[in-house]
């Protein structure tokens, strides 16, 4: 190896032809795949709401990918069936997540749909589980004496209201995120069931065979 | 289907196992004209003579490095590109992993500093990881390059005043990409959160830096491209085109972005700090004990093997996702096809050092490159198996993964840094380190801290993925029995932080002009007195 030139060449090609398998091809399969018929685009709070989403960092603590009955318990957690790569397709940045120190939200709106619910839930999560290691977001809501008209009252148990008997209400930017979270609800039947990992379905198949 | 997961994964597998027998055959027939003599070019595009070298405490062995031909290989103003890159990393190190340490803490104790939105989880951990990937270790190991390749090459470095600008841009870049995230403005995906308008600026950056670089190897004076030379070569193409393919704006979407993005977060690792830190292992093992690596032909092996499995593993991040099965299993195979450059890579360098343990003993930068190059074996054969289905149903989503991570980024790259650091200081200032005592305390900081963390997060990670596969247990419950591991890896945490102010403070006295300087030939003390 005495020669740069060749050991340069040869280390571009290398990355082109892993770019191919891991990028290109995959890119080719998945766009060619039409939009499940169930899944509608984000629409304008709900697109707000994303973007709180990805500016406060959830997705370092939650995934958005249920994985399917023959590797993990997700569908029976009621977290939803395994999705599939056209569930995403209206996303950017997708949100796929590689942590569960939560749980996973893909189909968060279908099993916990109350606006109510979630509004405490962000203002303090220790309210409702009491072990919760989730942050409070104290700063998408405001604590004023009392509410005015077309404010969004956040139900809190006694020992996590405001002592000076005002009240908390939510910023419009909670309620852009809590319309984005009760909006997800991937449920309608998957419409590309190939579009997935399916190696532990496969794996489960080779032995019963 | 079936087809398309059959032939494309067995063409990709033919074509790397060709490749490999290509180049065993080219190996066995001299054509890359290589054997164990070449190993001796570090010895010899330097001219000094091998032996124990250690700068770092040892006064006599401080002399800048002197070209074959008399040449002086670090005029001033390549010194003050390396230092200047060496000081912003040691910075972005500090600071880093103070954000790293907040958010460790913020896992056990959820409402601490949550009034202020950059202060919360989400955000702090996302700086934390972007100052010590593109702050610290880049910055580091780009300012280690800026060093070595001169040195293995023996010339000065070409073009220094276009590589301290490029050094310069991608330290703005970093601030900059840092600042925004804290403030709420990601591209929002994992390890490329900084907004793409500064990664332009980084990319121009890295550019600035890769060119002389380049022309630097260009110019080399020796007769062999020494190891150190093909990994950093390589990662020099590798990362710009990683880079700047994965950060085009508006070109991914949906599940096909999540495979760019994981393609690009192993490459990162794989493709460029591991080979920054396998590069610099590979000299400066040789370098401090003076000997040459044990089977210089078998280095041929570990590189090529590395660049050719190494870039396809990214997929098994997404084992389980929503990617084709064919993608995913090609991940995995080329994730344990990974053994063979790493088991060439160990041989090549723990025999070296294990036997001479009482350089080991004798020198901190050495123990902390040896245990490094060890930490990478054991990050590369962890990670293989966590790629393993049955392995990875359990490790996914746990902080078991967040443990292996550590152990790659930290174990291994942050270590060899650390040796490098205090190897190549020294020598461009011509002084010892000042305060050897900080030093000492740094190496014991990090390796106990260290060790702490990784245990804590493993065995809690461990259980926590047995307790989320587990349909008869609530899934609070894997949560909550992770705390005391999490708590664990704070008190780690800490130590490993207080190791790295031990570690500026030295850096901060010995840039000070404090620290024994190497005395001048004539006034060297006579025997005697």
């Amino acid at each position: 190896m005495n020669r740069a030139l060749p050991l340069i060449l040869l280390a571009t090609t290398i990355l082109v032809f892993a770019t191919v398998f891991l990028v290109i091809l995959p890119a080719g399969q998945i766009r060619s795949a039409a939009i499940p018929e169930g899944l509608e685009p984000y629409d304008a709070a709900e697109t707000r709401g994303r973007a709180q989403y990805v500016s406060l960092g959830c997705v370092y603590c939650h995934s958005q990918q249920p994985r399917a009955p023959e590797q993990a318990p997700d569908t029976a957690r009621g977290w939803g069936r395994p999705s599939t790569a056209s569930d995403y397709a209206f996303d950017s940045p997708h949100l796929l997540g590689t942590m569960r120190t939560g749980p996973d939200l893909l189909n968060i709106g279908a099993r916990m749909p109350s606006r109510a619910w979630q509004l405490t839930h962000l203002y303090q999560p220790r309210a409702i589980h009491p072990t919760s290691i989730m942050p409070s977001y104290p700063f998408l809501f405001e604590t004023k004496p009392e509410a005015a008209a077309g404010d969004v009252l956040v139900q809190l148990p006694p020992e996590y209201r405001p002592e000076d008997g005002s009240v908390v209400v939510a910023r419009p930017e909670a309620l852009d995120l809590v319309a984005y979270l009760v909006g997800l609800d991937r449920t309608y039947p998957a419409a590309t069931p190939d579009l997935r990992d399916n190696g532990y379905a496969e794996a489960r198949e080779g032995e019963a065979e | 289907m079936v087809f398309t997961i059959g032939t494309l994964v067995l063409v990709s597998f033919a074509v790397s196992l060709m490749a490999l027998v290509v180049l065993i055959w080219a190996i066995s027939r001299s054509d890359l004209q290589l054997d164990q003599h070449d190993a001796d070019t570090i010895f010899e595009a330097e001219a000094r003579p091998a032996g124990f070298d250690d700068p770092s405490e040892r006064t006599e062995d401080t002399r800048s490095p002197i070209g074959i031909g008399g040449e002086d290989l670090h005029p001033a103003a390549s010194r003050q590109a390396v230092l200047f890159m060496l000081g912003m990393a040691t910075l972005w190190l500090v600071i880093g992993s103070v954000f790293g340490l907040m958010a460790s803490f913020k896992l056990h104790m959820p409402d601490w500093l949550n009034d202020w939105a950059p202060l919360t989880f989400g955000r702090v951990r996302t700086m934390h990881l972007n100052l010590v990937a593109y702050g610290w270790a880049t910055a580091g190991g780009v300012g280690l390059a800026l060093w070595l390749i001169p040195t293995i090459f023996g010339t000065h470095l070409r073009l220094p005043r276009l590589a301290l600008l490029g050094g310069v841009l991608l330290n703005i870049a970093v601030a900059g990409g840092v600042t925004a995230i804290g403030s709420g403005w990601t591209d929002g995906l994992e390890w490329l959160e900084i907004p793409w308008q500064f990664d332009i600026l980084f990319a121009i950056g890295a550019l600035c830096l890769v060119v002389p670089l380049l022309a630097t190897a260009r110019h080399r004076q020796v007769h062999h491209i020494y190891v150190t030379g093909w990994y950093y070569l390589g990662a020099m193409i590798w990362f710009p085109v990683l880079f700047v393919v994965a950060n085009i704006p508006g070109l991914h979407v949906g599940a096909q972005q999540a495979a760019v993005n994981w393609w690009f977060a192993h490459n990162v690792l794989g493709l460029w700090l591991t080979p920054l830190g396998v590069g610099a292992a590979y000299y400066l093992l040789p370098r401090i004990i003076g000997k040459p690596i044990y089977s210089y032909r078998l280095s041929l092996v570990g590189f090529w093997a590395l660049a050719l499995f190494y870039s396809q593993v990214g997929i098994h991040h997404l084992i389980g996702g929503p990617i084709p099965t064919w993608v995913v299993t090609l991940s995995v195979v080329q994730s344990v096809m990974m053994f063979i450059p790493v088991i060439a890579v160990a041989i090549n360098q723990h025999p070296l050092w294990m036997g001479n343990l009482s350089a080991f003993r004798a020198s901190v930068p050495l123990r902390f490159v040896a245990i490094g190059a060890l930490l990478y074996t054991a990050a590369s054969f962890q990670g293989s198996l966590e790629a393993l289905r049955s392995m990875n149903s359990v490790t996914h989503f746990t902080h078991y993964t967040v443990g292996h991570a550590h152990l790659g980024a930290y174990g291994f790259v942050s270590l060899v840094l650390f040796g490098g650091f205090y190897y190549v200081v020294p020598r461009l200032l011509g002084r010892v380190w000042p305060m050897s005592w900080l030093m000492h305390a740094h190496f014991w900081l990090v390796t106990v801290g260290f060790a702490i963390y990784f245990v804590s997060l493993s065995i809690g990670g461990w259980l926590q993925g047995q307790a989320m596969l587990d349909p008869a247990r609530d899934f609070l419950a894997s949560m909550e029995l992770t705390i005391p591991y999490l708590t664990g890896r704070s008190i780690g945490g800490t130590l490993m932080l207080l190791g790295h102010f031990a570690f500026a403070i030295n850096l901060v006295a010995i840039l000070a002009g404090r620290g024994a300087e190497r005395m001048p030939l004539a006034a060297a003390p006579q025997p005697g007195e």
